[in-house]
């Protein structure tokens, strides 16, 4: 259940950081911050983290390209050089912000280790 | 405390977000740029995106409501027209920032700053090549002249001032996709990014000039076989006045130098500069016929300017509304106003004139310090300019440019464009340094109800000469060259020429009223393909570089044609038959001996004869025609050319053409390498036989079909595959009336029948919009390939509540 919080709150805290905060990295510090306040051992809080950032993102990703009908997904993909796959895109994508929030959420989790009593 | 694993996981964090957050080589900020909620992502529109909005402004003055229809072309309703101006800008801005902001960066040679020196410094070396030729100058002389006029000034600080008011109220998740690629910001607006925009279009169009090339060939021909391969005339001329026209005697008389048909022999003077040159073929058509002429009896006035085919393009389409004038037409993202168009009462469109308004002259400095320079006998104080140039990830570049009273010495021993081997100074005499208005003529122009207004709007015109067409609905229909053209001896500029004294300057300018210029003529109709604009009856000295049989072709097509309706002119715009090939293939095909063929050859042979002239897309014949009278160009003239020292110019196609249809004996044919003396029939077998294995190789790879050969397509700005289109099924090209090249063509096609409701259509080959991640940013490419219009909806005020006002936007002031 902690896990399923964890990574509920760091995607949806994300979300609504990316509407006020112009840093497109601000969501490592809310995936910092829930790793300290919901605490899990490093494993499960990268991958806490690491999930939120990936499912939102690939989610926001999904949605804004099917609005879209893959006008640029597609241009983006063969831009970067991904082939010309849109999925490949949402993918690196995804893990890109999974990434960052993952080691974020990890540097949160040893923070939180250092109260002695666990 | 786990202080260790804390802070490498920390310092992996923020290592990650530095790396993701930075530009690393050609590859953006991966996260920044993949960010669903800030990169890229963010210029994903939806598809079915809702354009309405209603914002306010504190820079505008009273209310202003946009209406856009199905293709995104607004129609700007406005209380007055400074809000217009605003308005514009605004729009321009919303739809087109990136490019608006790069092609003001290039005119301005800043384009390092945001690329880099680029590889083998070429970008670097871009930027000093407009930082030389003056851009900036002549753009700031522009300003203050603009700024001198109040309807100018209000209209371009009205137009500024939209342009920041989108600028400023950007969020970064909406900065164009550029941006966010390239990793930089846009910097606000100003009247000078406006000038340097419109030189940037006076260097594109008014600089056709080979002064190096012809300095370099000069020094090998003498002047009568310099003459054979750069006549300054053609036999199948039919100029924009039509032969036979008198015309008055010239009210300038200039005096050539007592020295300059002995300089010809004696100043013999080789250049070896590679030079950024714009496309030679910067082209365009217009024609207008007269009421006489057509079905409903109102003129119909046709225009497609052939430049560079860009995305985003050069051209936003829309209509400006006020109680002042009501105007629809092409405008170009970057200045106020619409440029080739139509209003109420009118239609305008132009054609470049080709004239050489850009002379260079050899300048004697007492030393390599440049400050002082030999002139009229006396030592005089070169004024230096110091240039800074930022470059992305290197130091600050510093270029010591002098002026001279020619004006800017572009060429020295520091810079030569791509060649160091340089080591004499050019100085660049350039009409577009003087100060004019140019945006004024299409301000007049916008707001035109008949030929005297047409009249009064044309002096404002100084450079790039344009052939400036007009046709209203009384029925007038008129055509003038017009730019301020310096009066020429003959073949003055056309070389590079002493600058010790003021002998060969320039000595006065044509006015007005003596440029080539016919209204209303007999014979019902007007047209100009960029070919000479007069015969040599005319008594000033022409010059530059014309194109023949685009015009040739459309005056015989428009004398034959009588109750001409809109689709008439369709055809006529999209026409792909190459009368070059009428000229050229019976000479080919009389001077060759089909028993010297080979089988293959043979095979080529047949798919020629059995062509129909016409360059559609799915023509065999075209590959083969053209490959066949290029190689016998190389055979007729490489080996006296090569002996020029590079770069040199290739023969005018029609020089050729008109040589061999003139003259079985031309001189050139014969190959001075070699002991025979050749004939028309040696050279003409000979080349065929060279043209033969690119045809086997394209036909093997199935490339021989027009389309595919030539392989037409529209690029990204920044040249990037992924936002370009590539592969358009299209025909035409060089000498076709549908001018489309590989990457050039007809880059706005307009036609506009000036009855009592106007009948309009246009399209160019791209869109609206100019995010790739828009359906609207390529959403014309097709129909434009396919040869098709839109039709254009000249929207009026009671049209508010038509269905085909789509979306309404509505700017109010704060």
């Amino acid at each position: 259940m902690k896990f399923f919080n964890s990574v509920l709150l760091t995607a949806l805290l994300s979300f609504i950081a990316g509407i006020y905060f112009s840093y497109w990295w601000f969501f490592a510090v809310i995936a910092f911050l829930v790793a300290l306040l919901i605490h899990q051992r490093g494993f499960k809080a990268f991958s806490a983290g690491f999930l939120a950032l990936f499912f939102l993102w690939f989610v926001l990703a999904f949605w804004m390209d099917l609005a879209n009908a893959g006008v640029l997904s597609v241009k983006i993909a063969s831009l970067l050089p991904l082939g010309g796959s849109k999925w490949l895109l949402m993918i690196v994508t995804a893990f890109v912000g999974g990434l960052v929030a993952g080691f974020a959420a990890l540097s949160g989790s040893y923070l939180r280790s250092s109260n002695p009593k666990k | 405390m786990r202080i260790g694993p804390f802070l490498i996981s920390v310092v992996i964090t923020i290592g990650f977000v530095y790396g993701l957050n930075k530009k690393w080589g050609s590859v953006p900020p991966i996260g920044k740029f993949l960010s669903p909620q800030f990169g890229v992502w963010q210029n994903a529109e939806p598809a079915e995106n809702d354009f309405g909005a209603e914002l306010k402004f504190a820079g505008l003055k009273g209310k202003a409501e946009i209406y856009f229809d199905n293709r995104l072309v607004p129609h700007v309703f406005t209380e007055n027209d400074e809000d217009a101006y605003f308005v514009q800008g605004y729009l321009h801005a919303k739809f087109r920032l990136w490019q608006m902001e790069f092609q003001a960066k290039a005119a301005a040679g800043r384009l390092s700053e945001i690329l880099g020196a680029g590889k083998d410094t070429a970008i670097l070396n871009f930027d000093r090549n407009m930082r030389r030729l003056g851009m900036v100058y002549a753009a700031k002389r522009s300003v203050e002249e603009t700024e001198k006029d109040p309807e100018s000034k209000s209209a371009c600080d009205a137009y500024t001032a939209g342009v920041n008011a989108y600028i400023e109220n950007l969020k970064e998740s909406e900065l164009p996709l550029e941006y966010k690629l390239l990793d930089y910001k846009p910097e606000k607006w100003d009247n000078l990014k406006i000038a340097l925009f419109l030189k940037y279009m006076s260097l594109d169009l008014a600089g056709p000039e080979k002064d190096m090339e012809y300095t370099n060939a000069k020094s090998v021909f003498d002047a009568k076989d310099f003459d054979k391969l750069y006549p300054i005339t053609q036999d199948s001329l039919d100029p924009i006045v039509p032969k036979g026209t008198v015309f008055p005697e010239p009210s300038v008389k200039v005096v050539a130098p007592a020295n300059a048909d002995s300089i010809f022999s004696s100043w013999k003077n080789s250049t070896a500069i590679n030079e950024f040159k714009p496309d030679k073929d910067n082209g365009s058509n217009n024609w207008a016929v007269a009421g006489s002429k057509t079905q409903s009896g109102a003129p119909i006035l046709c225009n497609d300017p052939h430049l560079s085919l860009n995305l985003p393009s050069l051209w936003y389409e829309m209509q400006l509304h006020t109680p002042n004038f009501n105007s629809y037409g092409a405008s170009f993202p970057g200045a106020p106003c619409i440029i080739i168009g139509f209003n109420d009462s009118c239609a305008w469109g132009f054609t470049n004139a080709m004239r050489d308004v850009r002379d260079y002259y050899e300048i004697k400095f007492k030393d390599d310090s440049k400050q002082e320079y030999w002139f009229n006998n006396e030592w005089k104080r070169a004024e230096l300019h110091i240039d800074t140039f930022k470059v992305a990830g290197q130091k600050d570049f510093y270029d010591t440019v002098a002026y001279t009273i020619f004006g800017p010495v572009m060429y020295d021993k520091s810079y030569s464009g791509k060649r160091a081997t340089n080591d004499k100074y050019y100085a660049v005499r350039w009409k577009a340094h003087d100060p004019s208005n140019e945006m004024m003529i299409f301000y007049k122009l916008n707001r035109a109800k008949n030929l005297d207004d047409y009249k009064a709007a044309l002096p404002y015109l100084s450079c790039p000469g344009q052939n400036c067409l007009f046709a209203d609905k009384r029925g007038d229909i008129a055509i003038w060259q017009q730019a301020v053209f310096p009066a020429k001896w003959k073949r003055q500029g056309d070389f590079v020429m002493p600058g010790i004294d003021s002998s060969y300057m320039w000595q006065g300018y044509i006015p007005m009223e003596e440029n080539p210029h016919v209204i209303n003529p007999e014979r019902g109709f007007l047209s100009s393909a960029n070919q000479l604009p007069v015969d040599t009856t005319y008594p000033y000295y022409i010059g530059g570089h014309h194109d023949l049989y685009r015009g040739y072709l459309i005056n015989r097509y428009l004398r034959n044609m009588n109750g001409i309706t809109p689709a008439d002119m369709q055809k006529l715009q999209t026409e792909n038959y190459n009368v070059l090939a009428e000229f050229a293939l019976p000479i080919l095909l009389k001077n060759t001996d089909e028993s010297k063929l080979s089988s293959e050859e043979k095979k080529f042979l047949d798919i020629v004869k059995s062509w129909n002239k016409r360059n559609d897309p799915d023509e065999k014949g075209v590959a083969v025609f053209s490959n066949w009278l290029d190689s016998v160009e190389v055979e007729i003239y490489f080996d006296e050319l090569s002996k020029v020292a590079v770069p040199f110019d290739w023969p005018e196609r029609y020089t050729m053409v008109e040589a061999l249809l003139r003259d079985s004996a031309y001189s050139f044919i014969d190959n001075i390498n070699t002991p025979n003396l050749e004939t028309t029939s040696d050279v003409v077998i000979a080349a065929f036989k060279k043209a033969v294995p690119v045809l086997s190789k394209a036909e093997t790879e199935g490339k021989l079909e027009w389309s595919k050969y030539k392989d037409a397509g529209v690029r990204h700005l920044l040249r990037l595959p992924a936002l370009s289109r590539f592969h358009l099924f299209v025909g035409g090209g060089t000498n076709i009336i549908n001018a489309t090249k590989d990457f050039h063509g007809p880059s706005w096609r307009m036609i506009v029948q000036l009855t009592d409701k106007i009948e309009a259509y246009g399209v160019y080959p791209g869109g609206q919009s100019g995010n790739p991640g828009s359906k609207y940013y390529d959403s014309f490419v097709d129909q434009w390939a396919a040869g098709k219009y839109y039709s254009i909806w000249f929207m009026h005020a009671g049209d508010k509540l038509d269905k085909k006002a789509k979306w309404k936007m509505t700017l109010d002031k704060l």
